[in-house]
């Protein structure tokens, strides 16, 4: 097959694409410039301020000794998932951007134009497994599973994708990148939102969305509690940084239970009135198997390396709607719903939704 | 394979690679004052009176350099100094929006760190300076001008400049006149001191020389900072050991490819008009780009109407046809062409576009590939650029 990896510059793409060459496929090698920082002064350029991890997929690409080339997909990120970010928040959601860029850039607009250009597939370094029976599932290091930002992918996605790291362990994986001389081997993980270089997620909302001071309100007595300089900053289930004026008169923590951008309110309480035991989700993908026409017994997952609790699942229309079996904290609209069957094979992921109430 | 991408770097000539090697055999230092300097010494002088009467200039006027970006970079920003320090109200560089980024970067970093005016000069539909243009920009800012830089000739388009013209223009209002010249030597007939310019760039690996080594010519009268300090070694205007071997071979490679200049572009530029002819009968909708006539024999430019040239050049490199998109950022990204926005044409003409250069070694062979593989290429790019709008 003629395949594309997609090669971030970190170990597991690399080695992704040199398994896809082991394997005996056709690989080009591609690089996504996803940045657009006006830094530099020529006109219509466009500064790339990810060029150490460009360079290092490069090499690796050299190494491999297969195609390489970097294509400036800053716009379409920018517009499907820094705008769409942002917008999340500003509604009071809490979206999770790796998925919106799996969703949008590279099983979408990524995989399209290779299949334009020739292209059988798209091959990734995401942890997680997509075997010959076409199902995703968790990859075998449960630490470093990714299967729930893949969830979002369709069918026709997952048919044109392919995960050669899901048998193995992320140290597994290191090792192979230092037995097959790419000098990624010991780059360290990549962490926080890769288009937050500072990691401070609050302030590049308050740059965007600026200052909007409102009530911090309790959810017991009623009662403004505090102010806050934009509700769009706070998360469900967050506890830290609420800087609240006076204390509960029981003692307890407060936790932040909803956030309603109507009105600019947070509102906060204690922990139990975080416990959900139903979930609404909207534009349901289901790739397990037949759409389920009756409700089914299986686990969800509420937000990447969150909980994982056994729940009924009923998919209706455009509507997916979770009972779980015993109550969840701090489930956030925005994030996805995903649906998993055990199997000693590998959880399998049945469908996912986002999660709207 | 195909190798369609000669203004990029073309193959070293078998007697440069000669030359090269048997002079790199000897030790000496150009500098020395020993039997083996003096024989070091002696290999430079003469490629620089070999380099001089190649290129109609005197030896004096030969700086070697290391290659084209750096001798650009010291006739822009070490003649402005020069002239600034002479005269301060000299802080004028007038220069056009089509020069490579080794002279439109130094330009910029003067503007940005020197305090430099610029006056960017116009260029047509087919990438021409006029001398009109440059007059009327001497006659308001003559006496603020530190130098003009434009090049002969253009290396995305191919476009060839009216240098003497141009430098006539110049040498009415005393401004040193610096061109560009590294696609324009062998390619097209280059005389320094007829054209009438001050200083005049040239670079060994774009006419079969080795990479890292080329000249600044450069008038006896015309002062200009070093970049490079040092020992001096270069008339005080570039320090650096002298690469003997390199100058050698560098020397043979200017003197065969002016020597064959003539033979050379009839040959060249018929292969190029075929190749430009059955492209358009192939992919009617090109639009070739560059002056159709007074234009780089090697070069044939084109847009591709509906596809991005970085999605051609990929499934052209997967056939072996290796040619170029005009430039990339550091990152690696395919920018759309400065040259052809200048020119006046849109962001999707100028995203669209691709470079096929042909050189010493091109044969009727090469054309033929990029027939054979260029249809293909052009659908499956467009129905890419239509699943993908940017």
């Amino acid at each position: 097959m003629r395949v594309l990896a997609a090669m971030s510059g970190g170990v597991d793409s690399a080695v992704a694409a040199a398994r896809a060459v082991q394997a005996g496929h056709d690989v080009t090698g591609v690089h996504l410039a996803l940045a657009r920082n006006p830094q530099t002064y020529r006109t219509g350029a466009r500064g790339c301020c990810t060029l150490e991890d460009s360079r290092d997929a490069r090499r690796a690409a050299d190494v491999l000794g297969i195609p390489f080339y970097v294509w400036d997909m800053a716009d379409r990120f920018h517009a499907d998932v820094v705008d769409d970010f942002v917008a999340e928040y500003a509604a009071g959601r809490t979206p999770n951007p790796c998925l919106r860029c799996n969703e949008k850039i590279k099983f979408a607009a990524v995989l399209d134009r290779a299949v334009a250009l020739g292209f059988d597939a798209v091959v990734t370094g995401h942890h997680a497994r997509l075997g010959p029976d076409g199902l995703l599932r968790r990859s075998v290091d449960e630490a470093k599973d990714q299967s729930y930002v893949l969830a979002v992918l369709t069918r026709e996605q997952l048919d044109r994708s392919m995960f050669p790291l899901g048998d193995s362990t992320k140290a597994q994986v290191r090792q192979e990148a230092a037995e097959r001389g790419l000098a990624v081997a010991d780059k360290p993980d990549s962490h926080d939102i890769c288009f937050i270089a500072d990691g401070d997620t609050r302030g590049f909302l308050a740059q965007r969305l600026g200052e909007s001071p409102g009530d911090v309100v309790d959810a017991t007595t009623g009662a403004v509690v505090g102010q806050h300089a934009g509700a769009y900053a706070y998360t469900i289930g967050q506890r830290r940084g609420l800087h609240l004026d006076r204390p509960a008169a029981d003692g307890r923590p407060r936790y932040v239970l909803s956030i309603t951008p109507k009105t600019n309110t947070v509102t906060v309480g204690p922990a139990e009135a975080l416990e959900v035991s139903t979930v609404s989700a909207n534009r349901p993908v289901w790739t397990g198997g037949p759409r389920p026409e009756q409700p089914i017994e299986c686990e969800v997952q509420l937000r990447a390396h969150g909980v994982v609790v056994p729940a009924v699942v009923t998919v209706d229309g455009d509507r997916l709607h979770a009972d779980l079996r015993r109550p969840v904290r701090g489930v956030a609209a925005g994030q996805a719903i995903v649906a998993y069957r055990p199997d000693p094979a590998g959880d399998i992921v049945l469908g996912s939704a986002t999660i709207t109430d | 394979m195909a190798y369609l991408d000669h203004a990029a770097t073309t193959p070293v000539l078998d007697e440069a690679l000669e030359a090269y090697v048997a002079a790199a055999r000897e030790v000496g230092n150009a500098s020395s004052l020993h039997a083996s300097g003096r024989c070091a010494r002696r290999r430079v002088e003469e490629s620089r009176e070999r380099v001089a009467a190649a290129l109609g200039a005197r030896p004096s006027e030969v700086i070697f350099t290391g290659g084209g970006t750096e001798s650009d970079n010291l006739a822009v920003k070490g003649i402005f100094w020069a002239r600034r320090d002479a005269d301060p109200r000299r802080r004028r560089v007038v220069s056009s929006a089509i020069e490579h980024h080794a002279v439109l970067d130094a330009v910029d970093w003067l503007e940005r760190h020197e305090d430099a005016e610029v006056g960017w000069l116009p260029v047509d539909e087919v990438g021409r300076l006029h001398p009109d243009a440059l007059r009327a920009e001497l006659a308001e800012h003559g006496d603020q001008v530190a130098l003009i830089t434009a090049m002969w000739a253009n290396n995305e388009v191919g476009t060839v400049q009216r240098i003497a013209d141009l430098a006539a223009v110049a040498v009415e209002y005393g401004v040193p006149f610096h061109t560009d010249a590294i696609q324009a030597v062998g390619q097209v007939p280059v005389d320094f001191a007829a054209s009438g310019v001050s200083a005049l760039t040239v670079t060994g690996h774009k006419l079969g020389g080795p990479v890292g080594v080329g000249a600044l010519v450069l008038a006896r009268d015309v002062a200009a900072v070093p970049l490079l300090h040092g020992g001096g070694q270069e008339r005080d205007v570039r320090s650096g050991t002298l690469d003997a071997a390199g100058i050698v071979a560098f020397a043979v490679a200017v003197e065969t490819a002016v020597k064959g200049q003539q033979e050379y572009a009839a040959r060249v530029a018929a292969l190029r008009d075929d190749l430009v002819q059955r492209v358009r009968q192939a992919v009617p909708e090109v639009v070739y780009n560059g002056d159709p006539d007074d234009r780089l024999p090697g070069n044939a430019h084109f847009s591709f109407p509906g596809c991005e040239g970085d999605a051609l050049l990929l499934l052209l490199d997967a056939q072996g046809i290796y040619c170029s998109t005009g430039s990339a950022c550091s990152a690696g990204v395919a920018q759309p062409s400065h040259v052809l926005l200048a020119m006046g044409a849109d962001d999707d003409r100028a995203r669209s576009s691709l470079r096929f250069s042909l050189g010493h070694n091109s044969t009727s062979a090469d054309v033929d590939a990029l027939i054979a593989a260029l249809p293909g290429a052009v659908e499956r790019a467009r129905r890419a650029a239509q699943r993908t709008p940017r």
